[in-house]
């Protein structure tokens, strides 16, 4: 699987340092799931984490603060563990995080109506950002929007097109604020996506604004 | 700031006056602590990185006191989580800012954090030493190429990561040699997802 559409570096480091809303988190480690050179980019923000971290001035510790730590490791030590993958349930569109999200795979997504045959799933995670599972028939558009902040929307099955490119498994679309675009899922399937936003999206049409809070998107 | 033609007092001399070993310090303790569960070598573990950890912590917003406690928590999980370590994967000091990391997000933002999906481990139970040591001097001279930085610049990078500053300002423009070390990476997935086949 080749990945076309990647992560931006500013959202790759700050998933390293750990500045992201929770939400956005799922979203980054579930394209980095699917993206190996997201991977090897993380880690390299990783090992910049690293040497931010060496290069801290030196903090003293507490006086007593080796003997509580050789305390609790004496204590609690579970000796030496052989390394092991851990047995996880595999689904074949959602990777491993969204597994742990949903709680189950693809069959366990408690899917919403939200009118025009589109369903979705809002999973919880902090309040700073929402992010949702979008079911979206082959054909059909998610009607013309813009956004108050970010809306990032990753394939997970299927494909859609707009007016930046098109979007197939593994791909990430960021849409930043002055993005306006009609997303229209492929004809030849239907389409799942996670999306996340950091506001609430804005609809240019006036039906849209009016079925936009039933919409709950 | 620091002189870097001077070793710390507990012991990185080899740290900042370059490659005099063949593998970076910390990876022998760690493995040490990993396979033997030896405590010496987890004690001067604590007495290099402790220090740090706390420093950092305290750098994205914590008092002394809850930084202290926070750090000792992140030694321990060094010490519980050791069997998973892997040189030819990251640095010691690149996998402790990983567990620091998600110990401040744990504490801080109260939230949980999302990991990637595990790749599969390889076939090769030992990975191969051309490639710990490469990763290892490429993650020293990412170090170096940071302490070398103007300050301002470093301040920036340093503000990112302790959470003060947005990223999208410096991300493409930090001037540091990320390139080689992603390049390294990729191609150990490379062949790790060859391997799987």
């Amino acid at each position: 699987m080749t990945v076309k559409h990647h992560l931006t570096d500013d959202l790759l480091m700050a998933y390293s340092a750990g500045d992201l809303p929770e939400a956005v988190n799922l979203i980054v480690a579930t394209h980095i799931s699917l993206c190996d050179d997201c991977r090897a980019a993380l880690g390299s923000y990783d090992v910049m984490g690293g040497a931010v971290l060496s290069t801290c001035e030196s903090v003293e510790m507490s006086k007593n603060s080796l003997n509580s730590v050789l305390e609790m490791i004496r204590t609690q030590d579970n000796g030496v563990q052989e390394r092991s993958a851990p047995i996880k349930l595999k689904d074949d569109v959602l990777p491993a995080p969204l597994v742990d999200y949903v709680g189950g795979g693809l069959e366990n997504v408690r899917w919403r109506s939200a009118g025009m045959g589109v369903k979705q799933a809002v999973l919880p995670t902090t309040k700073d950002a929402t992010a949702r599972l979008l079911y979206i028939p082959a054909g059909t558009a998610i009607p013309d929007h813009g956004h108050n902040g970010m809306e990032l929307t990753l394939v997970l099955k299927g494909a859609f097109q707009d007016e930046s490119g098109y979007f197939s498994r593994g791909d990430i679309e960021v849409a930043s604020e002055d993005l306006n675009h009609t997303p229209v899922a492929d004809i030849s399937e239907d389409c799942i996506c996670l999306a996340v936003t950091d506001a609430p999206l804005k609809f240019k049409g006036l039906v849209p604004r009016i079925v936009q809070p039933f919409l709950g998107i | 700031m620091r002189d870097p033609s001077k070793g710390d007092v507990d012991g990185t001399e080899s740290l900042t006056t370059g490659m005099t070993n063949d593998v970076v310090p910390w990876v022998d303790d760690l493995v040490a602590v990993r396979d033997t569960r030896d405590e010496a070598a987890f004690i001067r573990v604590f007495g290099h990185f402790g220090p740090r950890v706390k420093s950092f912590l305290m750098r994205t917003g914590m008092d002394a006191a809850l930084a202290e406690e926070c750090a000792q928590e992140v030694l321990v999980t060094v010490w519980n989580k050791a069997h998973l370590y892997d040189a030819s994967r990251a640095s010691p000091s690149t996998w402790i800012f990983t567990i620091a990391r998600n110990k401040k997000i744990d504490v801080l933002r109260k939230q949980r954090r999302p990991e990637p999906e595990d790749l599969p481990w390889g076939p090769e139970a030992e990975p191969d030493q051309a490639d710990v040591i490469g990763l290892q001097q490429e993650s020293e001279q990412l170090g170096r190429a940071l302490r070398d930085l103007p300050e301002k610049q470093r301040e920036l990078i340093e503000k990112a990561y302790f959470g003060d500053l947005s990223h999208s300002e410096i991300a493409d423009q930090t001037g540091l040699p990320l390139g080689t070390i992603k390049s390294r990476i990729r191609l150990a997935l490379e062949r790790l997802r060859h391997s799987m086949k």
